[in-house]
């Protein structure tokens, strides 16, 4: 079978989703929508404190109430009684401290919620305040309150990444700039609050259907938490409202607690959570400081860079050695740069705990490492485009860890150069930038923070036009995290319908009709006779976490090699059949299957149901894994990930330079995802993404007051609205590569990572500022600070 | 107490809490669980049902409240079997991702279009300004109201042609 097929009959084209109808009339059934007989609710005890030491808890008033069925705790949990991917330290019920304000101590569960809110706060629990650490920077000092005693010490992960020789590259550099850069927590903000349910079964196991991202993970934690073995636990994924990386651990552990409510009370325990519930205990995004130190010459060639970064990891490890694990192998960037010299820290501190969320330590140093560009380009006198095209990589190019880019087509260039081309980028730069600055109204500072009447009057001239952009590279899938393969089901029935499952999880991304597709495509089928199973554990090999823009390459890799294998048993019974030579190529296409020099043909269904008749089997389970990779962890060189995309994003905005906002006209976002399976899917990720970079870009912001969020719900924290992004454009360009169903990569998290720093350029070109903290909010344009919260520690000035 | 209305076209009646919401009377009583609870406090518009033909948010609205009031939620959108040419345009533009939002999406871009047939893109960017949506960006569900109204409208065109 040809690798790369070029005439594609569905692929590419935009196929409605799998599950659409039963979305548009009501019918999806998302993890709140599931009620089971003699179901319990449930409420969460937790303590006003970022950190202290539980003394008692007192439920004796509380124990003989009629409207509380159990009370759990950690007394309950036969198995682990603390979780976490890398370290387990973070426990299920707390029961000795307390270290982030989102921590729950037990849960009461009963047949009224609202009984049962009434009742929490007769519980007596007495603590003692510890010191709060909330600012990372203070996290590894000598007399830095420790968060986990038992690791003697804050600090999650340290990568380091040594490449060439630093000192001499500075000292031979004819310039060296130097700049801090900030970034804030954000929340994922699904509009799916986090629910899960579940069912003790008559045999001991345990049945779980929630809003749950990643199944098998949740098997793997709630098994270990009871003590159970995987096969007794069964997770069924609901209709996913949203997650974006952020219904992983958080779900886990809500599972594992309704588990172990429901084998003690014998009946269905659901958790339903409120917004701020879910804002209160979920993980958010890493807040980063990024020290860049960077050594060029005069014509523009960047020779050396010092990255030093650290991440606030909250409370718990979660995620963090996973997130700062593709900062260190990306914060150069995508340029070949001959000498770095780079560190990335995660550490604890009582905030809020971080995790992954879609772009997984990604968007943080390309916020920082393309605002130097632009700042060198600058002080060289070039433009963005110019300074890129000289130290952009290229095909054959090394990168910071010492892989060279030479299996796959880098397109990093031409991506760039569409995205210029399509938005007259440099005429506009220049033009914008010539802009004369009434600067007079422009920046308060000091204490005149009361503008004069007529200052808040918006008029057109105190608007700002700016044009900026931004480049990437991405490394796909899990890279040298883990074990990378995956699983497909690809069930070919009698009459020619055909059922598919995969390991992988719909989270709403349109995974289930990528699938379809590729399946459709190789058995010449229509999509509608696809019926895509209900995600259950117990029905499909673990095919690792739905992450890292995975599910298209890795998914799909899956079910080609399914299809194709479904595709050669009936190639071989029809040329049999039909007395041709054994190497005789058949096409399927349009619901039949032909031999064009014979003028055979026989469609789709009669061959499946003759198939049936010869005792042939057509239910195959596919498997696809990603080649090896390699890393070496002391000094950070290796094949970080087996393949990358590519991207370009640029910013349109205007400034009002008097109050501060930012109006984003237009984003033109030009991706090389590979081959795109689904465009209405695909463009649907580019919009999606594109406007949730924006949010991190302008709005969004979670900020904590001694580890307290004072945003809990989607009054305070802003979300980007229809009103918000006047116009995103999405231009694919197709790099070749071998891998996943005919080279196609990765997209989802791509369309984030490249908004903001795209948005900070087009900032700077507007206003002829530069910007070294995100937000870029009403007071970081205006008065070039935060208002909130005091103690964060600011990027350059 | 006792309230009376009309859901997704009949007539109906039922003895409520007084302080029950609209939200948990569809949800629990009428297993119309369709309408969908996102914050609870009428920001992100998930809930948006249309009562007397207006889009409002079910969890700011007592049940109480809707006695004698028509109430369409988005299982009476669709025409029996068969799509709307709203709903079966979400589907064809990419409207739809992980689909939470979209019921409530419909409802509000339904009542601007029952007041406003032939509405500009800042319309619709309007109507549907409070309902968030964190999957798609928006800019398919615009398009696919867009199309809708073009649709109607050539329709009617066709009619009195």
């Amino acid at each position: 079978m040809e690798k790369n097929k070029k005439n594609f009959k569905i692929v590419g084209k935009p196929i409605v989703r799998q599950d659409g109808v039963t979305k548009v009339t009501g019918k999806a059934k998302f993890a709140a929508d599931y009620n089971f007989p003699n179901e319990l609710q449930s409420v969460m005890l937790r303590i006003h404190s970022s950190h202290a030491l539980i003394k008692s808890i007192d439920f004796s008033c509380i124990e003989n109430d009629s409207n509380v069925a159990a009370i759990i705790d950690h007394r309950d949990i036969p198995g682990d009684k603390k979780v976490g991917v890398i370290k387990k330290d973070q426990p299920i019920f707390c029961s000795e401290k307390v270290v982030t304000p989102g921590d729950v101590i037990a849960m009461i569960v009963g047949k009224s919620e609202r009984e049962l809110i009434k009742i929490k706060d007769k519980i007596k629990i007495e603590y003692e305040d510890l010191p709060v650490l909330t600012d990372p920077s203070k996290s590894l000092e000598t007399d830095a309150p420790l968060i986990h005693p038992e690791y003697k010490s804050n600090l999650i992960v340290h990568y380091p990444l040594r490449k060439g020789n630093v000192d001499s590259g500075f000292s031979n550099s004819e310039h060296i700039l130097e700049q801090t850069y900030t970034t804030q927590n954000i929340e994922h903000a699904y509009i799916e609050p986090e629910c899960v349910t579940a069912i003790p079964q008559i045999d001991n196991s345990i049945k779980i259907i929630g809003s749950i991202q990643n199944p098998h993970t949740t098997r793997r934690i709630v098994a270990a938490v009871l003590g159970i073995s995987l096969s007794q636990v069964v997770i069924i994924q609901a209709d996913l409202g949203g997650s974006f990386g952020g219904k992983d651990d958080t779900m886990n552990i809500l599972s594992a607690r309704a588990a172990v409510a429901a084998i003690k009370t014998g009946r269905p325990v659901k958790i339903k959570y409120s917004r701020e519930d879910s804002i209160l205990e979920s993980y958010k995004r890493h807040p980063y400081v990024m020290h860049y130190k960077v050594g060029y010459n005069s014509s523009g060639k960047i020779t050396t860079m010092k990255i030093d970064v650290t991440a606030d990891g909250g409370a718990y490890a979660s995620m963090s050695p996973f997130v700062t694990w593709r900062t260190v192998v990306q914060a150069t960037g995508p340029y070949e740069i001959e000498n770095v010299w780079t560190d990335v820290k995660a550490v604890y501190t009582n905030n809020p705990y971080t995790g992954a969320m879609r772009g997984f330590g990604s968007p943080q140093p390309i916020f920082a490492q393309e605002s130097i560009m632009d700042e060198i380009a600058e002080r060289l006198g070039m433009n963005p485009v110019e300074i890129r095209e000289i130290n952009a990589l290229k095909q054959n190019s090394v990168t910071s860890t010492g892989q060279r880019l030479e299996n796959h087509e880098v397109t990093l260039t031409k991506a760039m150069k569409t995205a210029i081309e399509k938005t007259g980028f440099v005429d506009k730069w220049n033009n914008y930038r010539n802009q004369s600055l009434d600067k007079s109204n422009f920046i308060l500072s000091g204490e005149d923070l009361i503008l004069s009447e007529d200052k808040f009057i918006s008029r057109q001239d105190k608007l700002r036009r700016g044009i900026g952009l931004s480049i990437s590279l991405r490394g796909c899938s899990l890279g040298a995290e883990g074990i990378d393969a995956a699983a497909a089901l690809v069930a070919v029935q009698p009459d020619g319908s055909v059922y598919l499952l995969s390991g992988l999880a719909e989270n709403g991304q349109g995974l289930r009709t990528t699938y379809s597709i590729v399946a459709a495509e190789i058995l010449g089928i229509a999509t509608d006779k696809i019926i895509y199973l209900e995600q259950d554990t117990s029905r499909i090999p673990d095919s690792g976490p739905t992450v890292a823009s995975r599910a298209t390459l890795m998914g799909g890799g899956a079910f080609r090699n399914a299809s194709e294998i479904i595709q050669k048993r009936i190639t071989n019974l029809l040329l049999n059949e039909w007395q041709l030579d054994k190497e005789a190529e058949l096409i399927f296409e349009d619901s039949m299957i032909k031999h064009i020099a014979s003028n055979k043909s026989i469609e789709f269904t009669e061959a499946c149901s003759f198939a049936s008749q010869r005792g042939i089997n057509l239910s195959v389970v596919g498997w696809y894994k990603g080649p090896d990779v390699s890393w070496d962890e002391e000094i950070g060189q290796g094949s970080a990930y087996f393949t990358y995309v590519y991207g370009c994003h640029v910013a349109e905005v205007s400034v009002n330079i008097n109050t501060g906002e930012i109006y984003i006209n237009k984003i033109t976002a030009v991706h090389d995802a590979g081959k795109i399976i689904n465009i209405l899917g695909a463009q649907g990720q580019v919009y999606g993404g594109s406007t949730q970079g924006a949010g991190y870009a302008v709005w969004e912001e979670i900020d904590k007051h001694n580890g307290f969020i004072r945003e809990m719900n989607f009054d305070q924290y802003l979300i980007p609205t229809s009103k918000d992004i006047k116009s995103i454009d999405a231009i694919f360009i197709e790099g070749e590569d071998d891998y996943g169903a005919w080279g196609a990569k990765s997209l989802g998290e791509p369309t984030l990572e490249l908004t903001a720093g795209a948005i900070a350029n087009a900032v700077k070109n507007a206003t002829g500022k530069r910007y070294f903290n995100l937000p870029l909010n009403l007071e970081e344009i205006l008065l070039n600070r935060k208002l909130r919260p005091e103690d964060m520690k600011r990027g350059s000035e | 107490m006792k309230i009376t209305f009309k859901l997704n076209g009949e007539n109906v009646s039922i003895e409520v809490e007084s302080y029950k919401r609209l939200i948990d009377m569809l949800r629990e009583d009428f297993e119309l669980t369709g309408t969908k609870e996102g914050c609870s406090i009428g920001e992100c518009g998930a809930c948006t049902v249309l009562m007397d033909g207006k889009a409002v948010n079910s969890c700011l609205v007592l049940a109480a409240q809707i006695d004698g009031a028509e109430i369409l939620t988005i299982e009476g959108v669709n025409q029996g079997n068969n799509l709307s040419d709203l709903q079966r345009n979400f589907l064809t533009h990419g409207a739809v991702q992980c689909g939470f939002c979209t019921p409530g999406m419909i409802l509000s871009s339904l009542a601007l279009l029952n007041e406003n047939p032939n509405p500009t893109v800042e319309e619709i960017e309007e109507s549907i300004a409070g309902n968030l949506c964190r999957c798609t960006g928006y800019k398919q569900i615009i398009e696919a109201v867009k199309a809708t109204a073009e649709m109607s409208n050539q329709k009617l065109r066709n009619q009195s042609a």
